[in-house]
């Protein structure tokens, strides 16, 4: 196994005011490819901004943090931005889909960035829409979809460009039990069937319970990883 | 999907305020096709050559009038052929509302000048021997239920009779008509010598001259010499074409192009702020969208562009449509007014100019949002701040 995420000496501090809160506190962190974590932690302990740090929409205050073999830390916005389309795969709590676009075309969005022909970027969008078990619905926008099937569309956005590292905040936290069963089950057969690296930020420990291993936060500072 | 198409779709997510902003837009460029265009043809040069009639008035103002002596002076210039005089009377029939133009004239050299004026040669003998005498447009007689014989009375506001008198009565005793012309003649003709005869103050005065030389290529030289003539007298002469002269008049009422550049002004600063604000608004709604957008990979620079395109879109679509729009009314509109304005048409000059002002306020209005696009940071806008 290598490792896909290696974290060193990570702090992260916000300004509020004249106030500064540090976040995250000298972190250590290793993940190896094909692992699926689970971050679990209270509010306000700093999983979610550990998250944005490791999928690159955030940097450190100081310390590394070194993703698919590459220093987020040194890269332009720029640079950061395609590396993310090249590499990371978003999931969020509120799906966060565009609204005047079908099924079809957000998941087809990320492939705007390559340089895939368009009935190609099509057939690619498709086959995400088919693996999350969507494909009747591609012509179907965000508002007529259930929040289950909406958040099963968020998956395919985040696997159609073929990402090494999915990192999903709270994909089931807006969904019921049984829809949160299935979207994690699928998150389940993509690390499995598929080899995708999952890190997933989840206050819920059944859904933890769905990850190989569960990572706590607590003030800023990991205080246990264990196996799921 | 094509990033075009992305922004289209993102353009028209609030299809109704979208369609509104639009409308707007393209009201704005329609103003701007038809006023542009106004305002050209009051400023636009008319060549004088190759015309075979011409218009002498006074050189430094249109309500000076030129004495009826140099009649003589013009007839004597070599090339003329034929000259008589017409003038403004004004004058209310019943009301200022009813308004149509009436000229004081020499019956038989008038319409020896207008040969495409058709009437009757019985009526126009009667025109010329009858002392209250008038003749009118055929489309006016119908429209006023004119006929032969009846009185028309009109109230003087210019050109009150000696004695102070404002009550003016005309003798209707014949009616013309155009069949050749596209725009049918709309003067009320008099008896000039009538009214000379019979006014309180100007006598001996006329408004201006009609000439007509006796080969088109010699126009521009005729010009300069009947000006010249003149030149150094107290009633200078100005010698254009009718379309020229036709201008001045209607610029009498002001300057027309500054008139027109004000009027689109305020059109187009009031489009400005509503598109802007329509503008910032989307962005607004949409600050979570883009940073989703970010986080899958677009650049900033990348959604910067988007929301630049979206408002570039919308203004240019709204010119696209505005100026069509005033391209397809150009032919009526140069027909309803080409007896004021006979140089009126849509330049291409007024086109791309069109283009060049939508591309500009697509930037003027998209620049703002697109900035703040570009500066949105991800973790802040995903958080809602």
């Amino acid at each position: 196994m290598t490792a896909i995420v290696k974290l060193e000496g990570v702090t992260r501090t916000y300004v509020r005011g004249k106030e500064e809160i540090k976040v995250l506190d000298d972190i250590d962190l290793t993940i190896e490819r094909g692992d699926f974590v689970a971050l679990m932690g209270p509010s306000g302990s700093g999983k979610t901004t550990l998250l944005n740090l490791v999928g690159g929409i955030d940097q450190p205050t100081s310390g590394s943090v070194e993703v698919v073999g590459e220093r987020l830390d040194r890269l332009s916005s720029k640079a950061l931005a395609k590396w993310r389309a090249a590499h990371i795969g978003f999931v969020f709590q509120f799906y966060n889909l565009l609204p005047v676009l079908t099924a079809e075309r957000n998941v087809e969005l990320p492939l705007l960035l390559t340089k895939l022909k368009r009935a190609q970027r099509k057939a690619n969008a498709l086959t995400a829409l088919k693996i999350v078990g969507l494909e009747d619905r591609a012509n179907h926008k965000p508002g007529e979809l259930s929040g289950g099937q909406q958040q099963r569309v968020a998956i395919a956005r985040a696997i159609v460009a073929d990402p090494d590292l999915l990192v999903c905040d709270e994909p089931t936290g807006d969904l019921d039990r049984s829809t949160a069963d299935e979207i994690l089950d699928l998150l389940e057969l993509l690390n499995r069937e598929h080899g995708k690296t999952i890190i997933m930020v989840t206050h819920d420990p059944k859904a933890a319970s769905h990850a190989r291993h569960t990572l706590q936060l607590d003030k800023g500072g990991l205080v246990a990883a264990a196996p799921a | 999907m094509s990033r075009l198409s992305l922004v289209w779709s993102s353009l028209f997510r609030r299809k109704i305020r979208t369609l509104l902003t639009l409308l707007s837009v393209v009201v704005a460029f329609l103003l701007f096709g038809l006023l542009r265009s106004v305002a050209d043809a009051f400023t636009v040069g008319v060549d004088i050559a190759g015309v075979d009639r011409l218009v002498v008035s006074p050189k430094y103002s249109i309500i000076d009038p030129l004495p009826i002596a140099h009649l003589n002076q013009i007839a004597a210039v070599s090339g003329v052929t034929a000259v008589t005089q017409a003038g403004w009377f004004g004058g209310i029939y019943q009301d200022r509302s009813k308004f149509f133009p009436k000229y004081p004239v020499d019956p038989r050299g008038y319409f020896e000048l207008y040969p495409e004026y058709r009437i009757d040669p019985a009526q126009l003998d009667a025109f010329a021997a009858t002392r209250i005498g008038a003749v009118a447009p055929k489309q006016l007689a119908e429209e006023f239920g004119w006929q032969i014989g009846d009185r028309i009375p009109i109230e003087a506001d210019i050109w009150p009779k000696r004695g102070g008198d404002r009550n003016w009565e005309f003798e209707l005793v014949g009616v013309y008509d155009a069949p050749t012309l596209e725009v049918q003649p709309v003067e009320f003709l008099f008896q000039y010598d009538y009214f000379d005869e019979a006014r309180q103050y100007g006598t001996g005065g006329v408004g201006w001259f009609i000439v007509r030389v006796d080969d088109p290529a010699h126009s521009a030289e005729v010009a300069r010499t009947i000006d010249a003539l003149f030149e150094n007298s107290p009633n200078a002469t100005r010698t254009a074409t009718e379309a020229e002269f036709a201008m001045q008049f209607a610029n009498q009422v002001g300057d027309i192009g500054l008139m027109m550049t004000g009027i689109l002004g305020a059109v187009f600063f009031t489009i400005l702020l509503l598109t802007a604000n329509t503008m910032a608004q989307a962005l607004r709604e949409r600050i979570p969208e883009l940073a989703v957008m970010k986080t899958l990979g677009f650049t900033d620079v990348g959604v910067a562009t988007l929301v630049l395109g979206e408002a570039m879109l919308l203004c240019l679509l709204g010119g696209m449509f505005g100026l069509c729009i005033a391209v397809a009314l150009e032919h009526q509109i140069a027909i309803a007014i080409k007896g004021i304005l006979p140089t009126f048409s849509i330049s291409a000059g007024t086109l791309i100019m069109g283009a060049l002002l939508a591309a500009g306020l697509g930037i003027a209005v998209g620049l703002v949002p697109a900035l703040r696009a570009r500066r949105l940071a991800i973790v802040d806008a995903l958080r809602g701040h």
